[in-house]
């Protein structure tokens, strides 16, 4: 169980991933974070960014219509 | 005994609802058994979408303020003091000017408010326009601008997701019409992997950057600015020098939710996505840029949101029940240049396709900047 879930599912703009962004900026380091999202380029886009900030993604769950991304706050 | 509905905050969302409350529930009102109060911090209103063309001079400050008071249709009574403190348990709210405030119903419409102070540096080495002071700094920055590099950047979460991109196409043409464009370096540094969180926005935009000679960062989360080196550092680890630095600043939300302990600890208030319910309370809601809905923070938002949470409340406060649910409705024109524009719908089912710019959209916006005002009093 991810330490704070986010329920992103539906939204177009700001987004998922700059839902998620926001929260692991606010969150401590070592926590983790879920985001939920029916936007299939999620899970293509959301790893890049976790990548590229130096987080580690700690997985990605297929659910009947949308996807939960999680997401370790590393620095 | 009437019922009390207590509206705080007198930006869009708190001033669209309480005027389509109080003009649903005229007679209610004027027998006593309905009282509508609007509690606001500034006796002014300022319409925030205006403040973007203001460093470019295409605005005057003046057009964009009016009284909260000649924004009210009759009916609503209006208390300009602040709001310290809410308890659910006695149904109050005080104020700094020392009020207890009874409600049946409370709406929070506390919107959000850029945080300079988040980005170390920012104050000093940075310009934004989404303030009145900032806005007019930037202008007369603006004025003495003879070229250079300008980087745009945003730290999250902002409201009005596409400003950043309405910033850059009106500078880019500006510094055409001014003839500096060739001594410009305009670097657009945004959070995502793209131009803009929608994807189809983002397509759009980057083929526009492509013919405008507009550099696109990616990945690029505001974090610290250095202001005597000039230079711009985000979250990610890239660096980039700057000539002018015009940022969209992190916002959070008002303090007034936290410090009640509606909050989970940050400001956004948690809200249900379609009956804007807050947490367990069934007689407080909240709309606009308060909520930590998924979202985005515009007017439009506040005014679907209002619409929806005053069908609601006229139908409790008759001895009803609520019926309407939001449907993450939103509505935002994008300007392209300062001729041209185009807009995006969409909600939480239907994603959003953007259509070609034209002048007539353009048209649209500038009338609607100037009717704004007939909206808020729920005339529209």
């Amino acid at each position: 169980m991810a330490d704070k879930v986010i329920d992103a599912r539906g939204s177009f703009c700001p987004g998922p991933m700059m839902e998620l962004i926001r929260a692991v900026k606010e969150a401590k380091v070592g926590e983790t974070i879920a985001v939920l999202s029916t936007d299939s380029g999620s899970k293509r886009d959301i790893p890049l960014w976790v990548q590229k900030a130096g987080h580690e993604l700690v997985g990605v769950i297929e659910h009947k219509g949308y996807d939960e991304i999680v997401v370790r706050k590393l620095r | 005994m009437a019922k009390e509905l207590l509206v705080v905050g007198a930006g869009t969302g708190g001033l669209m609802l309480s005027n389509q409350v109080a003009r649903q529930l005229a007679r209610e009102i004027a027998r006593g058994e309905v009282r509508v109060t609007l509690l606001g911090d500034r006796d002014e209103y300022l319409y925030q979408p205006g403040l973007l063309y203001i460093p470019f001079g295409r605005v005057q400050l003046q057009d964009l303020i009016r009284p909260v008071r000649d924004l009210l249709v009759p009916g609503v009574t209006f208390l300009h003091d602040r709001a310290e403190r809410i308890d659910p348990e006695t149904r109050t709210v005080t104020t700094r000017g020392g009020r207890r405030l009874t409600y049946d119903y409370l709406v929070l419409a506390t919107g959000s408010h850029v945080d300079v102070a988040q980005v170390p540096g920012l104050a000093e080495g940075g310009h934004w326009f989404y303030t009145v002071d900032g806005a007019l700094r930037l202008r007369e920055t603006l004025a003495r601008f003879s070229g250079g590099r300008v980087v745009i950047a945003a730290g999250l979460p902002y409201k009005c997701p596409v400003a950043p991109l309405e910033f850059t196409f009106l500078l880019d043409e500006w510094t055409r019409e001014r003839g500096i464009r060739d001594k410009t370096e305009i670097v657009y540094a945004f959070p995502l992997g793209r131009a803009h969180s929608i994807e189809s926005v983002a397509d759009w935009a980057a083929a526009e950057f492509e013919k405008r000679g507009i550099r696109l960062e990616t990945f690029f989360n505001l974090e610290s600015v250095d202001p005597v080196k000039q230079e711009v550092t985000s979250l990610e680890g890239t660096t980039l020098g700057y000539d002018l630095l015009v940022v969209i600043p992190p916002h959070r939300g008002d303090t007034l939710a936290r410090d009640s302990g509606l909050t989970g600890g940050d400001t956004w208030i948690p809200t249900d996505r379609h009956t804007l319910q807050v947490g367990r309370y069934d007689n407080i809601f909240a709309i606009g840029d308060a909520t930590g809905l998924p979202v985005s923070k515009a007017g439009s938002v506040a005014h679907f949101q209002a619409e929806v949470l005053a069908a609601n409340l006229v139908s409790l406060l008759t001895g009803g029940s609520p019926s309407h649910r939001y449907n993450g409705k939103a509505f935002c024109f994008i300007e392209t240049g300062l001729d041209r524009a185009t807009y995006i719908t969409f909600d939480y089912t239907h994603p959003p396709q953007v259509t070609p710019p034209t002048r007539w959209v353009h048209l649209l916006k500038q009338a609607y900047n100037r009717i704004h005002w007939l909206n808020l009093k729920a005339v529209l």
